[in-house]
């Protein structure tokens, strides 16, 4: 439970956000410059806020009306950064046990082999930094922030110095410790995919303030959040369980709440909870079921809301089942289709069109 | 090979200049870390204290010395009384001048070093549980130490060839000021002495050349400590 209040004043730039999560992951988006880094950093007590409160699991870290301000090696909150910064002097063993030798006996739950092993830096140990890829790099500095043993991990755009396989693969190793260590992670990102793909809360910052925050896929999905959340990656977050392999084809059968979901690619097991980001591009609408069609997702959906922006591009609300689901149409085919709210519709959306990287695991 | 007289000069003039930079290694490395680290009014006033050494004339320098720690100075009748600690006309008061006068080249370079030094990886150290103190001991100071060695090697080399601080200050003693320039001074002085003075000069090279390979041996050496360098 991470519930901050606070206020700051940095240069001409106010920053006041307010919001409380409960979840594994919390992603704190937005554009660079909204603030996100100065929440985190307020969290992580590097930056004290001019006013306000920072309430972490029950622990009070800061609260300004009652003189708490905990130093940052009081707070246990592992601090992950964006390029890394590994210790330049130390190796990667020395790196990883920097934290561990400073936490007291009592709190020391996560053990060096496991994370280690975890993050797969068993052949690293006794490297220096400088000899690291990036991605080496950021999986020795998410090891060192879990062996201080935080209550909590911040994790500032921890990707964002990485190529796109790289990327992938550090992805994959949060996702891992996520399940497997079951800490809390503050996910600090101005990337849709990143964000969708990881936390389950998600709090919108947008010049200094918390416009919303929420479950990922109701505050992703909101139409009247777009111009924060971004027009051209806009698109809905579905929860769902792997039903069926059908290995002839390579073919995934998703299960959620209101429908079923055809993937390709997908490495899960059957029971597993995957993360499916369907891209708002991606879904066409239709009055009547199709027949004699490619497209393989035909699920039935009530049109909840049109977006009232001008110009040739319209986003349509969808619902299906309990899901939120947005449909990217154009003008001239909403007014063909005379499209109104409250209409049952059908939802298209193309196998092919989700791609491996808008599976991960939930 | 140096004669017995000359040895002692020698000697003495290495036991000024080592004591004076171990002694003002520990402040300088302070007032850098403040220089680099910190803003406070005033600061202009100090990096200006700090540097004065290097600006004003050794004599001047000198001279101040000697009414400050002199045997009727302010701090100087005060140290002798409480600490029987004796600057005036003795070989510490000329390691005190070579600390001096050396200062400000010391805190240059480690301040430089310091700067350099990425502040986040101080603020990743102190979220991992270090106290300001153990983060300065443990990265601060490793990664400053390139900085720490060529600010020692200046200030060794500027105390080896101290001359108006110390003559002023400490006069020209044989046998307890007398150091390598002092002494090819007084030689230069002597008629008949220009010999001595060559000898006693090629002596003061050789010095200088030492110093120089310690201190690129020692660099090198910290570097890799500081992970600049490759390990194996």
């Amino acid at each position: 439970m991470i519930d901050v209040d606070i206020e700051q004043r940095l240069g001409s730039f106010d920053l006041k956000v307010a919001f409380r999560a409960e979840a594994p992951i919390v992603g704190l988006f937005g554009r660079s410059g909204s603030g996100k880094t100065t929440v985190v950093n307020a969290l992580a007590g590097t930056s004290r806020p001019r006013r306000g409160r920072i309430v972490v699991n029950g622990e009070t870290l800061f609260d300004s009306a009652r003189a708490i301000d905990l130093p940052p090696n009081k707070r246990r909150l592992g601090y992950v950064f964006q390029d890394g910064l590994l210790f330049p002097h130390l190796d990667v063993e020395s790196n990883l046990l920097y934290g561990l030798r400073r936490a007291p006996a009592a709190v020391r739950v996560i053990d060096p082999e496991h994370v280690i092993q975890l993050l797969g830096l068993k052949a690293l140990l006794h490297r220096l930094p400088d000899k690291l890829s990036g991605g080496e790099k950021q999986r020795v500095a998410i090891g060192r922030a879990l062996l201080a043993q935080p209550r909590l991990l911040l994790m500032d755009e921890p990707l964002a110095s990485l190529d796109v396989p790289r990327q992938s693969e550090v992805l994959r190793y949060i996702e891992q410790l996520r399940d497997d260590l079951h800490i809390p992670i503050v996910y600090v990102s101005h990337a849709v995919g990143e964000i969708t793909r990881l936390a389950d809360t998600v709090v919108l910052l947008a010049d200094g303030k918390a416009l919303a925050y929420g479950p990922v896929d109701e505050v992703m999905g909101r139409i009247d959040l777009r111009p924060h959340t971004g027009r051209y990656e806009s698109g809905s977050v579905l929860e769902t369980v792997v039903a069926a392999h059908d290995l002839s084809y390579g073919l995934t059968t998703l299960r959620f709440d209101g429908g079923e979901l055809v993937v390709p690619n997908v490495e899960a097991l059957v029971g597993e909870r995957v993360r499916v980001r369907v891209r708002a591009r991606d879904v066409s609408l239709a009055l009547a079921h199709p027949e004699g069609l490619s497209v393989l997702n035909v699920l039935p959906a009530t049109l909840v809301a049109i977006a009232t922006e001008e110009g040739p591009i319209v986003d349509v609300q969808l619902r299906v089942g309990k899901l939120p689901l947005t449909a990217r149409i154009t003008r001239r085919s909403m007014h063909e289709l005379a499209l109104r709210e409250g209409q049952q519709v059908y939802a298209l959306i193309k196998a092919v069109s989700l791609d491996r990287r808008s599976v991960g695991y939930a | 090979m140096p004669s017995g007289v000359e040895l002692g000069i020698i000697v003495l003039s290495l036991k000024v200049a080592l004591v004076g930079v171990a002694c003002s290694l520990p402040p300088a490395i302070f007032f850098a870390y403040v220089l680099a680290r910190t803003d406070f009014p005033g600061k202009t006033l100090l990096d200006a204290l700090v540097h004065l050494p290097l600006v004003l004339p050794p004599v001047v320098v000198g001279f101040a010395l000697l009414l400050l720690f002199g045997n009727k100075g302010l701090l100087g009748a005060w140290l002798a009384d409480w600490f029987g600690i004796v600057f005036a006309f003795r070989w510490t008061g000329a390691a005190l001048a070579a600390a001096i006068m050396g200062f400000p080249l010391m805190v240059r370079a480690i301040r430089l070093s310091i700067a350099a030094i990425d502040r986040r990886l101080e603020t990743v150290a102190r979220t991992l549980g270090g106290s300001r103190v153990w983060v300065f001991a443990s990265i601060t100071l490793p990664l400053a130490l390139p900085g720490i060695v060529t600010g020692g090697l200046l200030s060794f080399a500027r105390s080896l060839g101290e001359f108006g601080a110390t003559i002023t200050f400490v006069s020209n003693i044989p046998g307890e000021t007398e150091t390598l320039p002092l002494a090819i001074y007084t030689f230069v002085q002597t008629p008949g002495g220009d010999a001595q003075a060559l000898r006693l000069s090629l002596f003061a090279v050789v010095l200088s050349i030492a110093a120089l390979i310690a201190s690129e041996w020692l660099t090198r050496r910290s570097r890799k400590t500081a992970g600049a360098d490759d390990r194996r």
